[in-house]
């Protein structure tokens, strides 16, 4: 019995990180290509980065601007609470208008798949955090006109945590949250 | 191409995907080897259009998984040309296109 819990769980979280948007949506079939193009992607950037630096030092002074300019950004902030002030939201009035569709257990915190929504009319923006995370804010989305408030992506998971989604109508913001149970921490530590 | 873009419309509402390569690192990954922390590079901009119009835009964190993916719904038709481009926290870019199929 517990051997194929732990044959399960490879599986699983092997999947998920290759193969996960594969299974989840079968016609889209993007995973596969995907995934031989991964390391040789990944790895050539690695090479050049550092010598690249060091030619240019134009482009690493604008390198370093770049990094500083996100140093008062909202996404580099380190609690959730400092998270929402960067945002300027006090305090959300939790909905349950907003959704939020995420796995009650991730095996993987590498590759958390999260749906945030809501039903609530003239939404203009959306966001998600993930509270014990070590930078809580992953993403903000800001729809155009003609857009639905709906917005899937992944996201990486240090460990159990609230996800937290908010909706910005006008000017006041709804939330919801979900706990989300992480068996195996993604930030790689 | 760097991000492959897929737009399907079924009666008015086109579902846009969107996966990108990127390594989408933390700043707090410690490279094995060399005990040193590995440098922050994360996308931190995607913008998707379709045509002139700007469907969304996408702010994110390092939060983000490593390669990362995007979908969403918008009311449009078939023949729109969806363009998505990403920008990263060290300046680059890379896009994608398609054209909206049914």
């Amino acid at each position: 019995m517990k051997r194929r819990v732990f044959l399960q769980s490879t599986l699983a979280s092997g999947a998920a990180s290759m193969t996960g948007l594969g299974l989840l949506v079968p016609h889209l079939a993007l995973a596969e290509d995907a995934k031989p193009a991964d390391p040789a992607k990944t790895e050539p950037t690695k090479v050049e980065e550092p010598a690249k630096a060091e030619a240019k030092p134009a482009e690493a002074a604008k390198t370093e601007t770049a990094a500083a300019s996100t140093e008062s950004s909202p996404f580099t902030a380190t609690s959730y609470e400092d998270a929402l002030k960067g945002l300027n939201i006090a305090t959300p009035e939790e909905s349950d208008k907003v959704l939020i569709k995420a796995p009650e257990i991730a095996e993987n915190g590498a590759v958390v798949p999260v749906t945030i929504s809501t039903t609530l009319e003239g939404a203009t923006q959306m966001g998600l955090l993930i509270k014990n995370n070590p930078t809580p804010l992953a993403a903000i989305f800001t729809m155009g006109e003609g857009t639905e408030p709906n917005a899937t992506t992944r996201i990486k998971m240090a460990k159990t945590s609230d996800v937290v989604a908010f909706v910005k109508v006008g000017d006041k913001t709804y939330s919801a949250k979900q706990e989300v149970k992480v068996t195996l921490g993604g930030c790689g530590g | 191409m760097a991000i492959r873009v897929k737009a399907k419309e079924t009666s008015g509402i086109v579902e846009v995907k969107a996966l990108m390569n990127h390594p989408m690192e933390t700043g707090q990954r410690k490279d094995k080897a060399t005990g040193e922390l590995v440098p922050a590079h994360y996308i931190n901009k995607v913008e998707v259009m379709a045509g002139d119009k700007k469907l969304l835009e996408a702010n994110w964190g390092p939060s983000v998984s490593a390669n990362p993916y995007l979908s969403f719904n918008y009311k449009g038709k078939a023949g729109d040309k969806i363009k998505v481009t990403w920008t990263d926290n060290k300046g680059g870019t890379d896009s994608g296109e398609t054209e909206v199929t049914t």
